[in-house]
C-alpha cells in the first residue's frame, strides 16, 4: 500500500511539473507583447525595450521558466499586467468567491445525488426508479448556465427573492454574501447531481448483487441496514471517483456560471485575463486550478484506503 | 475474416427487434433523428430568413406567425433554432471525429505494446486530464480567435485522451482472449490482431463512447459560444442565442428558453440513444437490470 500511495505521490508530481511546462510554452506561443500591452501603443521602442528587461522578458526560455516555477513555489506569481498588483492578492481576493461556490455547489450536489441513487437502487425497476432516473437523465442534458438563467427569471425576476447577480462582498455579512451565491450554486450542483445519483444507483446495484449482501440479508439484518452499512459503503470508490472528478469541473464551470451571474470570482478573472492577454494572471490561475485537479485526484486516491479495508493490506 | 465473440449466437434481426423493445434506445433513437432532419431541413427551408432583420417585428411573445417567438432583430426564433442546430452538430460530430480517430489508434497501440509505450501514453493521458478541459478549451479559442474551427479543435483535444482509455481499456480485456492467441499462432502481426479482431470487438464500447462525448461536445460547443468564443455571427448557434437572451429576459424570455430546451433535447436525445445501445449490446449492462 505504501509503495502505491509513493508511486501516485511520484506520478503526481511529475505531472504537475510537466504541466506547469505545457502552460509556460503554451503561453510562450501567445501573440502579444506583455510590455507593450502595459505602455499603450504610443510608447517608444526605446520605452518597450527598457519595460521587457525590466521584467526578464529578454532572458533565456528555461531561465524563465526556472525563475516563474521557483516563483510559483513560494508563491509569488508576480505582479498582474492590468491590475498592477501582486497577483496572489488578486487571487487570494477572488478565492474567497469561487472556493465557497464550489463547495456549497459539491455539498449540494452529494446532498441531492447520494439518497436518491439509494432510492433508485433499492426499488430498481419499479416506479420510483423510473422517476428517478429520468429525472437524473433530463439533469444531465441540462447545460448549468441555461439552468442558471431559468432560475434567474424565477427566483430574483419574477419571485425578486435573490439578487439577479453580483457579489455584495463578505464584509457586507455572511448572509448577503451567501444570498448571491446560492442560486450560482444550485445551478452548478443539479447536473452534477443527475450523474453523481446515477453513478450512485449503478455503483449500489453492482454491489447489491454480492454474495455477501445476501449472507446479510440471510442473517437478518434489516434491508435498510444493509443498504447503508453494507452497500454504500463498498459502491463508495465509484462515487469518490465521480465525486473527485467534480470537484474539478466544479471549479472550471465556475467560469461560465461566474459570467453568468457577474461573480467576481477565480473563473471571471482568468476569462477576463485571456481576453485582456495579462498572461501572469492567465498562467498562475491555470496552475492553480491543475494543482488543485491534481491533489483532489491525490486525495480520492487515498480515500480509496480508507473506504476500503481491502485495499490497505495489497501490495 | 472478423469474429464478433460476444454477439455470435445473434442475428442482426434479433438485435435489431431487441432494440425495438428497448424504450431508451427508440427514444433516443427518434429524439436524435428529429434533431438531424431539423438541421438537414434548414439548408432547404426555414420559416423564415435568419439573415433578415426585421426590427418592426423585434420581441415579439411566441405567436402563430413565430412559433418560438423573435428576437431583438425581428428574426424568428424557431428558425434560428433550426439553423443553430446545424452549427451544434457539426462542431461535436467532428470533435468526436479527432477524438476517435487519434485517441482509438492511440490506445490500441499502447494496449498492443505494452510496457513503457503503454505506461508513457497513460502518463500523457493523466497530464490531458489535469486540464480542466473547459479552462483549456478557453484558452484555446482565445489564443488561436474564436470561431467554429478553433471550438471543434479545442473541444477534440480533449476527446483524444477520452477515447485513447476506453480503447485500451477495451482492447486490453481481449488481447487475453483465446481466438487472439489463435491468430498469433497463425503468424498474424500485432497490427493485423488489432485491425481484425480487437477493433471489431470494442467497436460497441467506442459507438457507445462516441454518443456521450457527442452529447457533451454539444454542451460544451453551447458553452463556448455563450461566451462569445464558437460560432460568430451572423450565422446562429445555440449558446450563442442564450447569450443574447441574457440581458433581455424581463422582456422576451422566450429568447431564452426555446434555444436551451433544444441543447436539451439534443443532448437527451443522444444520451438515451447511448444508453440504449449500451444495453442492447453488452450482456453486463444488461444482467443489473
Amino acid at each position: 500500500m505504501t509503495a502505491y500511495l509513493l508511486k501516485r505521490l511520484a506520478i503526481a508530481i511529475a505531472t504537475l511539473v510537466l504541466a506547469s511546462m505545457v502552460v509556460f510554452a503554451v503561453l510562450e506561443i501567445l501573440p502579444g507583447d506583455p510590455a507593450r500591452l502595459m505602455l499603450g501603443m504610443n510608447a517608444s521602442a526605446d520605452q518597450v525595450e527598457l519595460l521587457r528587461n525590466q521584467m526578464g522578458l529578454n532572458a533565456p526560455l528555461a531561465l524563465r521558466y526556472l525563475h516563474w516555477a521557483g516563483g510559483l513555489l513560494s508563491l509569488d506569481f508576480g505582479r498582474s499586467y492590468t491590475y498592477s498588483v501582486p497577483v496572489i492578492d488578486l487571487v487570494r481576493e477572488r478565492l474567497a468567491v469561487s472556493l465557497p461556490l464550489a463547495l456549497i455547489a459539491l455539498a449540494l450536489s452529494t446532498i441531492i445525488a447520494i439518497p436518491v441513487g439509494l432510492f433508485s437502487a433499492s426499488r430498481r425497476g419499479r416506479a420510483g426508479d423510473t422517476i428517478s432516473m429520468g429525472a437524473a437523465q433530463l439533469g444531465v442534458a441540462v447545460p448549468n448556465f441555461w439552468f442558471a438563467l431559468m432560475l434567474i427569471y424565477v427566483f430574483a425576476v419574477w419571485l425578486r427573492l435573490v439578487p439577479a447577480g453580483g457579489f455584495p462582498g463578505w464584509s457586507a455579512g455572511v448572509w448577503p454574501a451567501l444570498k448571491s451565491l446560492l442560486l450560482p450554486a444550485v445551478a452548478l450542483a443539479l447536473p452534477q447531481a443527475a450523474i453523481l445519483a446515477r453513478v450512485t444507483r449503478s455503483a449500489l446495484i453492482e454491489v447489491l448483487n454480492e454474495d455477501y449482501i445476501r449472507t446479510a440479508r440471510a442473517k437478518g439484518l434489516p434491508y435498510r441496514a444493509v443498504l447503508w452499512r453494507h452497500a454504500l459503503r463498498n459502491a463508495m470508490i465509484p462515487v469518490l471517483t465521480i465525486l473527485g472528478l467534480q470537484f474539478a469541473f466544479l471549479l472550471a464551470g465556475t467560469i461560465i456560471i461566474e459570467n453568468v451571474f457577474y461573480l467576481p470570482g477565480l473563473g471571471r478573472l482568468v476569462f477576463q485575463a485571456i481576453t485582456q492577454r495579462d498572461l501572469i494572471v492567465v498562467e498562475s490561475v491555470v496552475m492553480l486550478l491543475v494543482a488543485a485537479v491534481i491533489a483532489v485526484n491525490l486525495l480520492v486516491d487515498l480515500s480509496y484506503a480508507v473506504v476500503d479495508p481491502r485495499l490497505r493490506s495489497r501490495q | 475474416m472478423t469474429l464478433h465473440i460476444d454477439i455470435s449466437e445473434e442475428t442482426f434481426g434479433s438485435t435489431l427487434a431487441k432494440a425495438f423493445r428497448n424504450t431508451a434506445f427508440v427514444a433516443g433513437f427518434v429524439i436524435t433523428l428529429m434533431i438531424l432532419a431539423m438541421a438537414v431541413v434548414s439548408y432547404a427551408w426555414t420559416p423564415y430568413d435568419v439573415t433578415k432583420l426585421v426590427i418592426s417585428d423585434k420581441t415579439q411573445a411566441p405567436s402563430l406567425a413565430h412559433w418560438f417567438g423573435t428576437d431583438h432583430f425581428g428574426r424568428d426564433i424557431l428558425s434560428m433554432v433550426m439553423v443553430g442546430a446545424r452549427n451544434s452538430i457539426a462542431v461535436a460530430l467532428v470533435a468526436v471525429g479527432i477524438g476517435m480517430g487519434v485517441g482509438v489508434p492511440l490506445g490500441a497501440f499502447a494496449a498492443a505494446r505494452g510496457g513503457l509505450v503503454d505506461e508513457a501514453l497513460m502518463r500523457l493521458n493523466d497530464l490531458v486530464f489535469a486540464f480542466p478541459a473547459l479552462l483549456s478549451a478557453i484558452m484555446i479559442t482565445a489564443i488561436f480567435g474564436p470561431g467554429a474551427v478553433n471550438a471543434i479543435i479545442a473541444i477534440g483535444i480533449f476527446n483524444i485522451p477520452v477515447f485513447a482509455r476506453v480503447a485500451r481499456a477495451g482492447a486490453l480485456a481481449i488481447w487475453p482472449r483465446e481466438f487472439i492467441l489463435a491468430a498469433r499462432a497463425a503468424g498474424k502481426s500485432s497490427a493485423q490482431i488489432t485491425i481484425e479482431h480487437v477493433l471489431p470487438n470494442i467497436a460497441t464500447l467506442l459507438l457507445v463512447q462516441g454518443t456521450i462525448q457527442f452529447a457533451l461536445g454539444i454542451l460544451a460547443e453551447a458553452g463556448l459560444s455563450y461566451l462569445g468564443l464558437g460560432a460568430q455571427p451572423p450565422m446562429p448557434s445555440w449558446g450563442r442565442m442564450l447569450f443574447d437572451a441574457q440581458t433581455r429576459m424581463v422582456v422576451a424570455p422566450w429568447m431564452a428558453i426555446f434555444p436551451g430546451m433544444a441543447i436539451v433535447v439534443a443532448v437527451l436525445g443522444l444520451n438515451l440513444l447511448g444508453d440504449g445501445i449500451a444495453d442492447i449490446l453488452d450482456p453486463k449492462s444488461r444482467r443489473q437490470r
